[in-house]
């Protein structure tokens, strides 16, 4: 599946989007931003504070429980700031 | 009569004019126009800004910003709705945002205008970059946001 990441969360990552292939047991966003921030420091430090992360899956706002299976493209961003 | 909805993610400057009269000529049937407009300030929290550069998630805003046009024809007797969103580097003075709501009367005008623009800061993926003084540093939610999203939900 497709990741992408926006604002400051794409910043300390260092990239707006990769594909990758969530092993077995990561069945939920809040399960894929534990394993993401497992991948090394930038990671570690874009998903410090889970709770604030955003996260959308195929351009819908989703909830932390929300399953990934299926999906798309899963975006993860901080709480938005426009208007 | 079906509804006149447009919704755009544009760099460029928008003329508020003009989106008006998209809405309104040729139509006898609307009695009230309700337009507002999100300008770039020069100060935040006291502190003087160079710029703001806006971020989006092409694909998903538009999406997020239809689905909220949909949810103010449904619950307003509107008939139109022009929503444009600017992104890029914008200067202080500069507009950000436009909504502008169409009826038959004021009140559903002026109540679908703030429903839009309450969903759209808290929900539509954008996100402001500033460019102060200090360098640059990317905006914090802000709580009173959510809440005035929040009210719009009837339990």
């Amino acid at each position: 599946m497709k990741l992408k990441y926006f604002a400051w969360v794409r910043e300390r990552i260092g990239k707006s989007e990769e594909t990758i292939e969530p092993p077995p047991g990561v069945d939920t966003i809040e399960q894929l931003i534990a394993w993401l921030a497992r991948r090394g420091e930038a990671y570690a430090h874009a998903f410090e504070t889970p709770r604030v992360i955003r996260a959308a899956i195929d351009h819908a706002h989703v909830k932390p429980d929300a399953a990934i299976k299926g999906a798309r493209e899963i975006a993860f961003f901080p709480p938005m700031t426009g208007g | 009569m079906t509804a006149n909805v447009s919704i755009r993610i544009q760099q460029d400057d928008f003329d508020i004019a003009r989106e008006i009269a998209g809405l309104t000529k040729g139509r006898s049937d609307i009695g009230a126009v309700v337009t507002f407009s999100g300008i770039c300030r020069g100060s935040e929290d006291g502190a003087s800004i160079a710029a703001l550069t806006l971020e989006h998630y092409p694909g998903m805003a538009e999406a997020e910003i239809a689905r909220h046009a949909e949810t103010a024809l449904s619950r307003w007797p509107l008939t139109g709705i022009r929503i444009i969103h600017r992104v890029g580097r914008l200067a202080p003075g500069e507009n950000i945002v436009l909504v502008v709501t169409a009826s038959q009367h004021r009140q559903a005008a002026f109540e679908a205008a703030e429903f839009l623009m309450d969903y759209l800061k808290a929900n539509a993926p954008f996100w402001k970059r500033v460019e102060g003084a200090d360098g640059a540093s990317w905006i914090d939610t802000r709580d009173h946001d959510d809440a005035a999203a929040a009210r719009w939900t009837k339990s």
